[in-house]
């Protein structure tokens, strides 16, 4: 069993939880992620490690209330424990001196950036953050990452901070105006799309780091499975990170819908109850 | 008196009942037909038949005390040599090993060996299995990471000699592919629990959520430990690699067992993990696992489950068992077929396959005939899920984390006959040395590497 230690509302939706996992902590890197079940009859998800201490022996994850699983992880409270936990997986982001690192963040997925661009600046880098979200109350981690960043950027679908509009817009203009020597995004699947699509043009290497259904996380089943650059790669052993440039995103879309019906079941149930 | 020139057969659901429930086919054997039946056995002097068998169980042995009705006996003599009956009892290939050999072959069918040891397992369950004596301690350390059948039996038999076992286990449940793979209906998970607290009552114990590689490393594990196990399986599946491989709609037979299986996506929604289960269902491969594929096909409510294989029934590898069931339950082979393409709709969704016709050429490597593609044959197939059973390659996982170690070419740990790696501490059985092979040859190898262990420690202190 696995405790939690804290927990913190981001938003209306959005959940942080500490949770006590010192043999994970001990050897999470930024980039990773974790699986978890929260009792005998829930399934394993997948949830990108948002931060983790070693000698607390805790891992922090940053959770959206998308579907039955997260809505009931949501539900619980400090001193609860859940079932199962296991990690860290996948391969960590290969953090090195790049030179001037532009990271970008969309929703939930500014979450697992954050540790990424704590390493990158600790590593060396100028980083410039660019976040993106719905409207200004969705915003994660917005003094933390500013902390790490050299410059940093905000843009909001409904203007209601920094830009009104996409990530890409203002990362376009970031282009225009530096020297980029790599991209790391991630976020929803289409914003790593458009982000990838344009630094291609520039031919600025992009990483970005994919969120495919997963079952075990230990390269079994081969649910997650994405083409990258016309090869099947499994995401829980070979990435989570992969060259932006070679995702077949449309096929990833396409299998993150494989279950909406039976998630929507379950969520409907989960609410009559 | 006359011979009884065949095994009885084991009482068993009608497959128009068992094709709409997830519990086990066949009833088992009662008191009264399982003494009937080990008093065919002849007691042979050279006892031929433990040679087919990889735990070196005394076969005449426990069909001896059968046969006087003495089952406590029996159960004994094969704990003796097996910690885990009533999963073999259901799992074996035994037409291949221990009734492969017997003598009674020569007159009709052999002794119900495997009825025989599953009979014992489950009397003792009933009854309630006592652990044995505990040895005295020998004060040594052993870590088995893996408790698939390779690693449950390594750590029995090493816990039996007296030695302190630790199995790290990376999913929430024990038992490996006896858990994830194999099917409720073919082997609970009831009794797969069971057989492991046993294992457990032998002094073993087991962590969870231990990713050996991740969580913990091998050399990590190597500080603390005396002698390592590893027993992790061929958990890689296999691809066809053709297109509309990631379709929505086709998934490895992993993926689709463990939602079912393992997650227990039957019960969805009481369970939340959902499998999505279309009317026409095509299983690609003629294992053992493609068998479990389409016969969980058929109680998930497909109208149709296929088998296409692309050689023909002689060749394939499952177990006669399971292909008679499989048949017997409405599975349809279309032998000598092979896929070329998957088609899907305009929003990805998988909607035909095409294949091409096969004829046999000339044998192969592994000794079964080659087949052919016949040009020009190409024909499709509207199928609503496709399920990939082509095998699975060894755990990449361990190998990557551990460069010393030698590797095979098929990404498997080099091994001897005992199990010893080219690490002196390292020892390794099962799929994960042989690549994917049967849950007994992975008993048998656990067994092996257990033994060597020991002899490993005793000449080291």
């Amino acid at each position: 069993m696995y405790e939690i230690i804290e927990k913190k509302l981001l938003s209306d939706s959005v959940k942080l939880m500490k949770i006590k996992a010192p043999l994970v902590a001990q050897k999470a890197l930024p980039g990773q992620f974790i699986i978890l079940r929260i009792d005998e009859k829930g399934e394993r998800i997948p949830l990108t490690i948002a931060d983790s201490d070693s000698k607390e022996g805790s891992i922090t994850i940053i959770f959206l209330e998308v579907g039955k699983t997260t809505k009931q992880l949501g539900a619980l409270n400090v001193g609860d424990s859940i079932e199962n936990f296991a990690g860290p997986l996948g391969m960590p982001s290969e953090v090195k001196k790049y030179g001037t690192v532009v990271c970008v963040g969309g929703g939930v997925g500014i979450a697992p950036l954050y540790p990424i661009i704590k390493a990158l600046k600790q590593g060396g880098n100028r980083v410039i953050s660019i976040l993106g979200a719905k409207t200004a109350d969705l915003l994660l981690l917005e003094k933390e990452i500013h902390v790490f960043s050299d410059e940093s950027y905000i843009a909001t679908d409904d203007g209601s901070k920094g830009h009104k509009g996409f990530v890409s817009e203002v990362l376009q203009q970031v282009i225009d105006r530096h020297k980029v020597d790599m991209v790391m995004a991630i976020g929803p699947i289409i914003m790593m799309k458009v982000v990838s699509t344009l630094t291609k043009k520039y031919n600025i290497k992009t990483l970005v780091s994919l969120n495919p259904i997963m079952v075990d996380g230990t390269g079994m089943c081969g649910g997650c499975r994405v083409s990258i650059d016309g090869k099947t790669k499994f995401a829980c052993v070979d990435g989570p990170e992969f060259d932006g440039h070679k995702v077949d995103y449309d096929n990833l879309m396409l299998r993150n819908r494989r279950f909406v019906h039976a998630e929507g079941e379950a969520c409907r149930l989960a609410d009559v109850q | 008196m006359s011979i009884r020139r065949t095994k009885p057969e084991m009482p068993e659901q009608s497959p128009r009942e068992r094709i709409k429930n997830f519990k086990e086919v066949p009833f088992g054997y009662g008191k009264e037909i399982a003494i009937q039946e080990a008093n065919r056995c002849l007691q042979c002097k050279n006892k031929p038949c433990m040679k087919g068998c990889p735990v070196e169980i005394d076969i005449p042995g426990f069909v001896a005390c059968i046969a006087k009705g003495d089952f406590d006996k029996a159960a004994e003599v094969i704990k003796a040599k097996n910690n885990l009956p009533a999963i073999s009892g259901r799992v074996c290939p035994y037409e291949n090993q221990c009734e492969g050999e017997c003598t009674l072959k020569k007159l009709g069918e052999p002794l119900g060996i495997g009825r025989l040891e599953r009979f014992i397992a489950d009397y003792e369950r009933e009854k309630g299995k006592k652990p044995p004596k505990k040895p005295e301690s020998t004060g040594k350390k052993i870590a088995v990471v893996g408790s698939g059948p390779a690693g449950l039996t390594c750590a029995g038999d090493l816990a039996r000699m007296g030695h302190a076992v630790t199995i790290f286990e990376a999913l929430h449940d024990p038992g490996g592919v006896l858990m994830y793979g194999i099917p409720e209906f073919r082997l609970p998970k009831a009794i797969v629990k069971s057989e492991v607290e046993y294992i457990k009552s032998l002094g073993v114990n087991i962590h969870y959520d231990i990713v050996v590689g991740k969580t913990i490393t091998v050399q990590e594990i190597m500080n603390d430990y005396d002698a390592v196990f590893i027993g992790t399986g061929a958990g890689l599946p296999n691809w066809l690699n053709i297109p509309g491989e990631n379709l929505d709609g086709v998934y490895s037979a992993n993926e689709f067992l463990t939602r079912v299986n393992m997650m227990k996506a039957y019960r969805f929604p009481e369970y939340d993990t959902p499998v999505k289960m279309g009317k026409v269902v095509v299983t690609f491969g003629a294992g053992n696992v493609a068998m479990d594929c389409a016969r969980t096909s058929l109680r998930l409510g497909a109208e149709k489950s296929y088998i296409l294989y692309r050689r023909t029934e002689t060749e394939m590898p499952a177990r006669a068992e399971e292909i008679e069931h499989a048949k017997q339950e409405g599975v349809i082979f279309k032998l000598l077929i092979a896929p070329i393409r998957f088609i899907g709709d305009e929003k990805g969704i998988l909607k035909e396959v095409e294949y091409l016709k096969m004829q046999l050429g000339a044998p192969d490597e592994s000794g079964r005939r080659r087949p052919i593609p016949i040009p020009g044959s190409e024909e499709k197939l509207a199928i609503d899920t496709a399920l990939v059973a082509i095998g699975q390659s060894p755990n990449p996982l361990i190998p990557q984390t551990m460069k010393e170690l030698k590797i095979g070419k098929h990404g498997n740990i080099i091994t001897d006959e005992e199990g010893r790696t080219s690490i002196p501490k390292i020892f390794a059985g099962g799929d994960i040395a042989t690549g994917a092979a049967t849950v007994i040859l992975a008993m048998g190898a656990g067994k092996r590497a257990a033994r060597a262990i020991d002899a490993y420690l005793k000449n080291k202190s």
